[in-house]
């Protein structure tokens, strides 16, 4: 067999075993079931995605049993296995593998770990199911199989409210994402006659131009495919105006966020854009669209990220705006640069996002920021690493010798350049976005990494370290007795609190994960996005364009400087601001208060649909249940029938009285009128 | 001779004097089973008064099995009756209403 099905194959066995039988089979061995099988699952792919690299491979179809036969409609279970399949194959194995086996340290002390771990791999399965897929349908099972996951995930602390309810809003925005991924298949199935990605693609260039009635108007058929599909991908990545789900997802435990809304899941609508590129490349409107959202949402989110406090809200906006940079560079037409930032991003933020929970983890689950302070001397691995993470997403690199760098250096300043080479106004727009928003990245990521390891420890004001205290004093343990020698914990504001290193199961994937943040970028770029190795690579995967990677390689030397200058300015304002003259950010917030209320606020987006779609809907609601199910259905239906026989039970009561002479009279009233009858009538 | 007619109306006075003391009576079970006993006397009156005017005996038979029966019938009520007494302390009619709903 080949090995793709087990790749795919075996998480979804693992969540079935863990899933149903994990009461039988105990928690121990429901994590090494699941993470078994991812282990198994990575161990197979990187041989498969080398084996594309060195150019021996050919794009295949493993076919698996057939699904749907109906007219011309033909579905059936096949996995395509292509250089994109095997990008994301690399990527979703290995950080779930080593999400997994962080999920061991991390989820010591929950109950129900076998649920959690079963969650895990489903969800596993259904992005491996999305990425191999040969035909639409079968990549929205995918879709939708990822969307029931991040479901159950973001809402596995179920006895939580906040969670439940993050784990409903994600799930209904991403509804009208799906309402307008599913029109786009419908609309594809009409126009192509078949549901295949490969058969699409090479329609796709003879639509051009063809016309489509939609809503009452002829349109170009192949734009509003694209943007059709489009709009499924910007629910799913949390793109402008769909990303609300995102930040509230964090409710979910830390290493779900890393995996699905970090590393995976969010990053299919780029897959998807990608792997449809073709289609995409015939219609420039929405090519345009694409790069305007993109641009757009990177923008916006790295707003809001200078102005969280909660760390992983912070890295949450921090992954939506890296995205936008994908999407923008998607829609200039550079998909391989897309792709390059959708792996390294996902080595870098999973790193982010496992650092951030090792912190929360010894931190007693405090999340916010300011509460933290001092931590490099308590934590020094997770520091290291949490630096490494930052150097890597805020493109730290030299552009001497070939180039040096880590990885965000080579993807962001590839999708950068590749703007700026596209040449169209939304390109230059995006460029010019792009590197704002790198100095705007560095700054909220050092500003993340200043609050949380540098500065004197401001614990003492948290309620979960003064929840741990008091826990710990019935029980002072040999460490804590040890540590107090220590000077730093006698410092004003630790409150007595001692953080501890994570386990050995939680710093391994981190340290992982820290060595792909350093070098995949410069192992990889040549395959990605390099104008000799890539097209090779890619070999009709995607479109991609070599012309457009060549400009950008050879762009002159100001645009290829200007990403690096802004995330230098971006780290002394930072250091500036939280190092240098810790008071500097709380007077600029006085100076500009309105500024820092609408950005802190995320633009007010939560209040603007509050009012526009939850209240009017609330209010329909409550209109059809009041007035409609009680009042009239109810009512007129089975109260009503049972007020009815009440009444009638009331009357007929009142002639029981229980008097024999009454029981008698009755009877005698009644014998008269038979008499009477039989006497008068009845002759 | 005193004909058939005053006999039926002297039946049909006593029964109705039996019928309405069954109604009106509110206070006393004993008057009830009275009430009864006059019932069947009237009856017993219609069926002499026919048997003598046709000439046929099986009405006065019947007459003395009424009689009978009736005879059966206040000695049960009577025992009825006491232990009614014994149980609730009156024997008034309004008490007796558990056959209320």
């Amino acid at each position: 067999m080949h090995p793709l099905i087990f790749i795919v194959f075996l998480p979804l066995l693992a969540a079935i075993i863990a899933g149903l039988g994990g009461r039988w089979i105990g928690k121990a061995a429901s994590k090494v079931v699941t993470t078994g099988a991812l282990f198994i699952g990575a161990f197979l792919s990187w041989p498969i995605f080398f084996e594309y690299i060195g150019g021996s491979a050919q794009p295949a179809v493993v076919p698996v049993m057939t699904w749907i036969h109906s007219g011309t409609l033909s579905v059936d279970w096949a996995l395509r296995l292509d250089a994109l399949t095997a990008v994301m194959l690399v990527v979703v194995t290995t950080v779930s593998s080593l999400v997994h086996l962080y999920s061991w340290g991390y989820m010591e002390e929950d109950p129900s770990q076998p649920r959690f771990f079963a969650y895990l791999s489903l969800f596993s399965f259904a992005m491996l199911m999305l990425v191999t897929a040969d035909s639409l349908i079968q990549m929205f099972f995918g879709w939708e199989g990822v969307g029931l996951a991040s479901y159950l995930l973001i809402g596995f602390w179920y006895y939580k409210p906040s969670a439940n309810a993050a784990a409903l809003k994600a799930f209904v925005v991403n509804r009208i994402g799906d309402f307008g991924f599913s029109l786009g298949i419908f609309g594809t199935f009409l126009v192509f006659g078949t549901v295949s990605i490969p058969s699409i693609l090479h329609a796709a260039p003879g639509m051009a131009g063809s016309t489509i009635g939609f809503a009452g108007m002829r349109v170009d058929t192949m734009t509003v495919l694209c943007l059709l599909l489009f709009v499924g991908a910007m629910g799913k990545s949390a793109q402008l105006p769909l990303h609300t789900w995102l930040p509230d997802a964090m409710e979910g435990p830390t290493p779900v966020s890393a995996l699905i809304h970090a590393a995976t899941m969010v990053t299919a609508g780029v897959f998807m854009v990608c792997r449809l590129s073709p289609m995409f490349q015939v219609s420039p409107t929405a090519m345009h669209v694409v790069t305007w959202v993109g641009a757009i949402t990177c923008f916006f989110a790295a707003t809001v990220g200078c102005a969280q406090n909660d760390i992983k809200r912070v890295i949450a906006y921090s992954t939506c705006s890296q995205l936008g940079y994908m999407f923008f560079a998607a829609g200039v037409g550079a998909y391989g640069a897309a792709m390059f930032h959708l792996f390294t991003h996902a080595f870098f933020k999973a790193l982010l996002f496992l650092g951030a929970g090792s912190v929360i983890h010894a931190m007693h689950h405090e999340q916010d920021m300011r509460y933290y302070g001092d931590l490099r001397k308590q934590i020094p691995i997770t520091f290291w690493v949490m630096v490494i993470g930052t150097l890597a997403i805020t493109g730290v690199g030299l552009d001497v010798a070939g180039g040096i760098g880590f990885a965000g250096f080579w993807s962001k300043d590839s999708i950068i350049e590749s703007a700026w080479a596209g040449g169209s106004v939304a390109g230059t727009v995006a460029f010019w976005l792009g590197v704002l928003v790198a100095g705007m990245t560095s700054f909220y990521s050092w500003r993340l990494v200043f609050l949380t390891f540098f500065g004197a420890p401001r614990w003492a004001a948290s309620e979960h370290i003064q929840h741990a205290l008091h826990g710990e004093h019935e029980e002072p343990s040999e460490e804590h007795g040890d540590s107090s020698h220590d000077p730093h914990h006698v410092k004003h504001g630790s409150g007595g609190y001692h953080p501890h290193e994570s386990p050995l199961t939680m710093l391994v994937p981190i340290c992982l994960l820290a060595i792909g943040a350093i070098f995949a970028g410069q192992f990889f770029h040549g395959i990605f996005v390099g104008p000799e190795r890539a097209p090779e690579y890619w070999s009709g995967s995607i479109a991609f364009v070599k012309e457009l990677a060549e400009a950008a390689e050879n762009s002159t030397l100001w645009v290829k400087l200007s990403p690096t200058i802004a995330m230098l300015i971006g780290l002394w304002i930072a250091w500036n601001n939280y190092i240098r003259n810790p008071g500097a950010a709380a007077a600029l917030v006085e100076k500009f208060p309105g500024v820092y209320k609408f950005v802190s606020n995320k633009w007010y987006f939560d209040e603007l649909y509050d009012v526009i779609f939850v209240r009017p809907a609330l209010w329909l609601g409550r209109l059809f249940w009041k007035g409609g199910d009680e009042g009239t259905i109810d009512r007129f239906g089975p109260h009503g029938a049972a007020y009815a026989v009440s009444v009638g039970n009331r009357i007929a009561y009142r002639f029981q009285s229980g008097y024999l002479y009454s029981y008698a009279l009755v009877m005698l009233l009644g014998l008269i009128g038979a008499a009477t009858w039989a006497i008068w009538w009845a002759q | 001779m005193i004909g058939l007619g005053a006999y039926l109306t002297v039946a049909a006075i006593v029964f109705t004097i039996g019928v309405l003391g069954i109604f009106l009576n509110r206070r006393n079970v004993i008057l009830m089973l009275m009430a009864i006993e006059l019932i069947l006397l009237a009856v017993n009156i219609n069926l002499v008064a026919f048997s003598a005017y046709l000439g046929d005996l099986t009405g006065q038979v019947l007459a003395m099995f009424v009689l009978t029966v009736a005879a059966a019938e206040a000695a049960i009520g009577l025992a009825i009756l006491v232990i009614f007494f014994r149980r609730r302390g009156t024997i008034a009619v309004d008490a007796a209403d558990r056959m209320r709903g």
